[in-house]
C-alpha cells in the first residue's frame, strides 16, 4: 500500500503558541481515516498544517512521497490536495455552480464532465444550481462544499466535520455521501466528532488529545477500545 | 404643468446624470472594500487623474472627450496597479487601518503630483456650448446628459458582464465573500488584487471624466464626490457592486431632488448645501441599516 498523504513528526502552532506536538498520521491509497478527539485537541489545527496553512516548527508533510511541508495553500490545492474546513467553506453570494466552478479554478482544462458527476452525485444541487449558496439548508451547503472541492479531481479529500450542526437525516446522507466519493478511489481524512458513525465506515482511525496522538488503530479497534469508549462513544456527546 | 417640466429639466435630469457618474466611482470603492478590504481614500483621485489624462490626450488629438475615455481609463488603470504594487502590497498582511492611512496619503500626494504637473486653474474638456435637445416642446435635454448617462450605462453592463459571465469576475466576487475561502480554493488572489485595481482605477476615471466633460476639470474634484461615492457605496452595500451602482443613482437624485421647491416655491435645500444631502444619508444608513440595500458588510 502507498501512502498518499504522510504528517511525520509535526509540530507547529499559531503564533509562539505550539499547538501540535509532534503528531504522526498517514493515509493510504484508497482508505477513509477518521480522526477524533475533544474539542480543543488540534484536529483542525492538523488539517491546516497539511494545507500550509500553519508555520511548522518541526517535522515534514508528504504527498505521494514529495514533500509539501510549508508550501503555500494554493499550490497545495494544484499538486491535488482538496481541503474543506469546518466553517466557511461555500461562498455564500455566489450559487451554486459559480461555487462548483471555483473549486475549478485550477483547471485549466475542460471540467464539465466532472460538473455533470457532481450534479450526479448530489441532486438537490442540480435542482439549485442558479440559487445563492448562502440560501441553502445546511446538509446542501455542506454538499457544495464537498462538490466544489471534487472539481478539481483532487488526489485526496480533507473533511473538517462535515457533519456538524446537521440533522441526523442529513448526517447519514453525508456518511453515505463519503462512502461514494472514497468508492470512486478518492482517499480522505476525515475530522469528526460523530465517532461512532464515522468509526464506522472508517478504514482506520486516529485518536488526539491535547496536540499528540494518543490511540490509533482500525475503525473497528477503535470502537471497541474501552477508553475511546469512555471518552468519545457514550452518550455525553452529541 | 409648467412646473413638471422644470422638475424633469432642472431637477430629475441633472440627477440622472450625477447618479450615474457616482454610480461608476461606487463600484470602484465597494470592490476595493469587498476584496481588500478597506476605505481607499485615494480613488477621488483617480477620478481627477482620469479627468486629466483625457484633457491632455484631447488637447494632443483633439478628438472627442469620449472617444479619448478608454485610453484615460487604461493609463489611469496602470497608474492604480502601480501605486498598489508600491505602497499598498507591503501592507497586504498589516491591519486594514494601516491600508486606510496609506491610502489618506495616497491621496495627499497624488493631487499634489497633478497640481505639480497641471497647475491648479480650471480646463475645459470641450468648448462651445451646444443646443439641447427639445421634447413635448418643453424637455430639454443636453446632448452631453445623454452621452454622459449612455457612457455610464454601457460601462455598468460590461461590469455586470465581466462580473457574471468570467471566470475572474466570480472569483472577484467570490473574494469579496471570503479571502479565506478564496485562498484554499487556489484561486490566485494576488490576479484577483490587480483586476481589482484595473477595473476599479478605468471606471474612477471613467467617472472623472465624465464628471470633467459635464462640469470641468479641477485638481479638487475627485475629493469633491468622494462622500457622496462613499455614501452611495455604503447605501448599496459595502463590497456590492450592483448595490453600488443603485446607491449612486440614488445619492445623485436624492442631491439634485433636494432642491426642488417641494414646500411652498423656495429650494427645499439650498443648491449650495446640496453636498450636504449626501452627509446626511449617509449618517442616516449607517445608523439604520447598516449593510445597506444589498446586505452588505457592515463595520
Ligand atoms: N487561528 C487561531 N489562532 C490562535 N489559536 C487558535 C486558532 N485556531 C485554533 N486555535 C487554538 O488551537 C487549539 C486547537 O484548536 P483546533 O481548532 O485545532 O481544535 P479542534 O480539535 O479542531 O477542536 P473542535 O473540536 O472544537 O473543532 C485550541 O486551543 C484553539 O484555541
Ligand atoms: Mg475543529
Amino acid at each position: 500500500m502507498s501512502r498518499v498523504l504522510e504528517l511525520d513528526a509535526v509540530s507547529g502552532g499559531y503564533g509562539d503558541t505550539e499547538i501540535l506536538h509532534g503528531i504522526n498520521m498517514h493515509v493510504e491509497a484508497g482508505e477513509i481515516v477518521v480522526v477524533i478527539g475533544p474539542n480543543g485537541a488540534g484536529k483542525s489545527t492538523a488539517m491546516k498544517a497539511v494545507f500550509g496553512l500553519l508555520n511548522l516548527t518541526a517535522g515534514s508533510v508528504r504527498l505521494d512521497g514529495v514533500d509539501i511541508t510549508n508550501t503555500p495553500p494554493s499550490d497545495v490545492v494544484k499538486q491535488g490536495v482538496c481541503y474543506v474546513p469546518q466553517t466557511n467553506n461555500i461562498f455564500a453570494n455566489l450559487s451554486v455552480e459559480e461555487n462548483l466552478e471555483m473549486g475549478a479554478f485550477v483547471r485549466n482544462d475542460d471540467y464539465r464532465p466532472q460538473l455533470e458527476k457532481i450534479y450526479q452525485m448530489f441532486p438537490p444541487l442540480r435542482e439549485k444550481r442558479q440559487q445563492a449558496a448562502g440560501d441553502l439548508s445546511g446538509g446542501q451547503r455542506q454538499m457544495v462544499a464537498m462538490g466544489k472541492a471534487l472539481m478539481l479531481e483532487p488526489k485526496i479529500l480533507l473533511l473538517d466535520e462535515p457533519t456538524a450542526g446537521l440533522s441526523p437525516k442529513y448526517r447519514g446522507e453525508i456518511f453515505s455521501t463519503v462512502r461514494t466519493i472514497n468508492a470512486a478511489g478518492v482517499p480522505i481524512l476525515m475530522v469528526e466528532q460523530n465517532a461512532k458513525q464515522a468509526l464506522g465506515i472508517a478504514d482506520r482511525g486516529y485518536v488526539l488529545v491535547d496536540g499528540s496522538n494518543s490511540v490509533m488503530g482500525t475503525g473497528q479497534d477503535l470502537l471497541n477500545n474501552p477508553n475511546v469508549g469512555e471518552l468519545f462513544l457514550g452518550g455525553g456527546r452529541a | 404643468m409648467y412646473a413638471l417640466y422644470d422638475f424633469i429639466n432642472f431637477h430629475f435630469i441633472p440627477g440622472l446624470v450625477l447618479g450615474s457618474i457616482y454610480a461608476l466611482g461606487a463600484i470602484g470603492v465597494t470592490l476595493t472594500f469587498g476584496i481588500l478590504r478597506f476605505a481607499n481614500f485615494a480613488h477621488g483621485e483617480s477620478m481627477t487623474l482620469g479627468a486629466y489624462i483625457a484633457w491632455t490626450l484631447i488637447t494632443l488629438t483633439g478628438w472627442h472627450p469620449i472617444a479619448v475615455l478608454p485610453l484615460a481609463m487604461l493609463i489611469t488603470a496602470v497608474v492604480a496597479v502601480g501605486i498598489d504594487r508600491g505602497f499598498y502590497k507591503p501592507f497586504r498582511a498589516a491591519p486594514t487601518i494601516m491600508l486606510v492611512i496609506a491610502s489618506f496619503g495616497m491621496m495627499l500626494m497624488v493631487r499634489s503630483a497633478i497640481q505639480f504637473s497641471w497647475g491648479v486653474q480650471l480646463k475645459s474638456l470641450q468648448s462651445g456650448i451646444q443646443q439641447p435637445l427639445i421634447l413635448f416642446d418643453a424637455i430639454r435635454i443636453s446632448p452631453k446628459h445623454v452621452v454622459i448617462v449612455g457612457a455610464a450605462l454601457a460601462l455598468m453592463v460590461i461590469i455586470h458582464l465581466i462580473l457574471s459571465r468570467t471566470k475572474m469576475g466570480k472569483a472577484m466576487r467570490a473574494m469579496s465573500d471570503s479571502p479565506e475561502l478564496a485562498k484554499l480554493t487556489g484561486i490566485d488572489t494576488e490576479q484577483v488584487i490587480r483586476n481589482t485595481w484595473i477595473i476599479g482605477g478605468a471606471l474612477a476615471a471613467a467617472a472623472g471624466v465624465l464628471l470633467a466633460y459635464d462640469t470641468h476639470v479641477e485638481t479638487m474634484m475627485g475629493f469633491q464626490v468622494l462622500l457622496p461615492v462613499f455614501a452611495a457605496a455604503i447605501l448599496g452595500g459595502i463590497g456590492k457592486p450592483y448595490g453600488a451602482m443603485i446607491g449612486g443613482l440614488i445619492i445623485g437624485l436624492a442631491e439634485e431632488l433636494a432642491t426642488y421647491p417641494w414646500i411652498g416655491d423656495t429650494p427645499l435645500v439650498s443648491p449650495g448645501y446640496k453636498a450636504g444631502v449626501a452627509f446626511v444619508l449617509m449618517i442616516g444608513i449607517l445608523l439604520w441599516r447598516p449593510s445597506g440595500i444589498m446586505r452588505g458588510r457592515t463595520f
